[in-house]
């Protein structure tokens, strides 16, 4: 168990003249999961290695339990860090792979060579890979290579385990049980961890707390619940999950695109953008006429596509029951549940 | 051409016999005359009267002496770009750095340069009207016209081999083993010979081979520095020169051949290595 707390204070690197990281501040609290979620070029993975210690920022801090180790090495941090391609030595055996940070400690801080092999036994049964410390990572399936890395990560029982992208490699079935793995081995080590991820799924499904990053800055902090629910700005909804987005003007408190009207309560006057999420649009009497195009049952779900009047193409998923008499061709009303409306950035 | 019949791809396994028999022998022919008939013809002129002149020719001692040399400038030369080609590739391949390509080209500086202006290069800086040449007289230290100035221009001239051959390698294989290693405490050195040399020693071997072929065979900048004195600064190469300007055929050839037989003992070896490893990429140098 590891009560590390970690604070960024007003981060900022850049790589030539293209800023990464742009005065970013963020505390991680002790044991805590939390995804550093954005688009590729978004900062998250220079952040990532910032933390560890890999990447070392033009300007801000990085505090672990107060103590600046802004310049510090990664070694002297106790960073566990898995790569992207895991980066897992090739020449050596798992069990080598596993041992290594144990074995390059010099003089009384070298465990034996017995505590270091229970060690790996301990942490292949850990990830379930007992019996595979013999082979090398090419004999590995890309899922196995992960649980390796982790595992090496977990070895030197690191204050913090950070993740670049951990299941961008795989594919979507094995992904899906190592995010279960991930979340169980956090919650029996208790070390807290941080990933990175472009897959809002992932990080919602996965992660305590979701930190969304956009162009080098932090747009939100929260809860996957939040961050969904009641996402900060345009950017957060529009990435978050699924929406309609539809671009219009605010006057006097409502909402105007075209045929569609909603309310905006606290929104200034002027453009602005909305966002509905297609679960908030359902079948009712009165609201938005939308001419369907197609329908898609998916399980307990139907998805709907069509465009309203003045052709803007509207998404809504609703419980399947609520198709019945839909046809491809017709037009129905939606009601709108929930909008999100923001002002141009 | 019609919809309803696939068309047919010209590959060349289909080209018409006539061409491909007119290339086969083009190429057989080009082999035989640049590459076979002269190895051949080096071996059959050194044994010509058999092999005891031949090996007699190998065994005087200006023949000897020039042998020693060759092998002490190689065995000089080779390891030190060894070292520095691991230390630049290293250095280009896993930092950014500012320079980095003026770096990068001036590696390959030595296989653009004629060989005989690399050999002046030393001559001008530290022959006796050079500009350390008062200097170097003054404490009687011999570069230019002794073993220093021979190594220094084998050096200068097989430069390139070993960075050239590593340096795509490493960058493929990019940093990423090498900041784990970092990240679990390991030291720059514990991270050089655990991490990186293992993944890097089938390149750097092959590297080796070649620069070390190159050293051996290397003819023009080293006739430059060597002042060409026998039994004492004549390599092998110059000594094959020699012995034939004397119309020494027995002698030239026999020594042409021993340098022949090295470079062919260098084939193999990469051969066997690429055999061995059938998954590692050896590239050629150029």
């Amino acid at each position: 168990m590891t009560d590390l707390t970690i604070s960024i204070q007003d981060l900022s690197k850049k790589f030539g003249r293209y800023p990464a990281l742009n005065g970013v501040s963020l505390d991680i609290a002790p044991g805590e999961l939390l995804a550093l979620l954005g688009p590729s070029g978004s900062g998250k993975t220079t952040l990532l290695r910032s933390i560890a210690g890999l990447e070392f920022p033009d300007q801000g801090k990085v505090l672990f339990d107060g103590e600046d180790v802004t310049f510090a090495s990664a070694a002297a941090r106790r960073v566990g860090f898995v790569f992207q391609q895991y980066a897992l030595f090739a020449h050596m055996t798992v069990a080598k792979n596993i041992a290594f940070g144990l074995d390059v400690r010099k003089g009384a801080d070298k465990p034996p060579k017995a505590a270091i092999e229970a060690r790996v036994e301990e942490l292949l049964k850990l990830v379930e890979l007992d019996g595979l410390g013999k082979r090398f990572p090419s004999q590995l399936s890309g899922g196995q290579r992960q649980r390796v890395a982790l595992s090496r990560a977990l070895a030197v029982g690191p204050r913090v385990l950070l993740l670049d992208e951990p299941f961008g490699a795989l594919d979507a079935t094995v992904r899906k049980s190592l995010r279960k793995e991930l979340r169980r081995i956090h919650d029996a080590t208790g070390v807290t961890t941080i990933f990175v991820t472009h897959d809002q799924e992932e990080a919602l499904e996965l992660a305590d707390r979701v930190a969304i990053l956009n162009l080098g800055e932090i747009e939100q902090v929260g809860t996957p619940h939040e961050v969904y629910d009641s996402p900060a700005s345009a950017f957060v909804c529009g990435f978050v999950g699924e929406a309609n987005r539809f671009e219009g003007a605010v006057t006097k408190g409502r909402f105007t695109a075209g045929s569609i009207t909603l309310a905006a309560k606290g929104v200034a006057d002027g453009p602005a953008s909305a966002f509905v999420r297609p679960h908030d649009l359902h079948p009712a009497k009165d609201g938005l006429a939308v001419k369907v195009s197609r329908i898609v049952l998916q399980g307990p779900l139907a998805k709907l596509d069509g465009h309203t009047a003045d052709g803007r193409h509207v998404e809504a998923a609703f419980a399947r029951d609520g198709v019945e008499g839909f046809n491809p061709g017709m037009t129905v009303k939606l009601a709108v549940q929930k909008a999100h409306i923001y002002p141009p950035t | 051409m019609s919809t309803q019949t696939p068309v047919r791809g010209h590959y060349a396994s289909e080209d018409p016999l006539w061409v491909k028999v007119v290339v086969v022998t083009l190429v057989a022919l080009f082999l035989t005359l640049l590459l076979i008939l002269p190895l051949v013809t080096v071996f059959s002129e050194a044994l010509k009267r058999g092999v005891g002149p031949a090996l007699e020719a190998l065994g005087t001692y200006d023949a000897v002496s020039a042998i020693k040399l060759t092998l002490t400038a190689a065995a000089i030369a080779v390891p030190l770009n060894a070292v520095f080609g691991v230390c630049a590739a290293w250095a280009i391949a896993k930092h950014e750095f500012p320079g980095k390509s003026i770096l990068i080209s001036l590696i390959d500086l030595p296989f653009s340069v004629s060989p005989v202006v690399a050999g002046l290069i030393y001559v001008l800086v530290f022959g006796a009207q050079g500009w350390f040449g008062e200097f170097l007289l003054e404490h009687d230290w011999r570069i230019i016209f002794a073993l220093p100035g021979i190594v220094l221009a084998t050096i200068f001239v097989t430069f390139p081999f070993v960075a050239r051959e590593l340096i795509p390698l490493m960058q493929a294989q990019g940093a990423a083993e090498e900041e784990a290693a970092v990240s679990m405490g390991a030291g720059g050195l514990t991270t050089f010979w655990r991490v990186t040399a293992p993944n890097i020693r089938l390149g750097l071997l092959y590297g080796v081979l070649l620069c070390n072929a190159r050293a051996m065979g290397e003819f023009g900048a080293v006739s430059v520095v060597s002042g060409h004195i026998r039994g004492l600064t004549d390599t092998m190469p110059l000594h094959v020169e020699i012995l034939y300007n004397e119309y020494d055929f027995v002698g030239a050839f026999a020594v042409a051949g021993l340098l022949c037989l090295l470079a062919l003992l260098t084939l193999v070896a990469k051969t066997v290595l690429e055999m061995l490893h059938p998954g590692v990429k050896t590239r050629s140098a150029h």
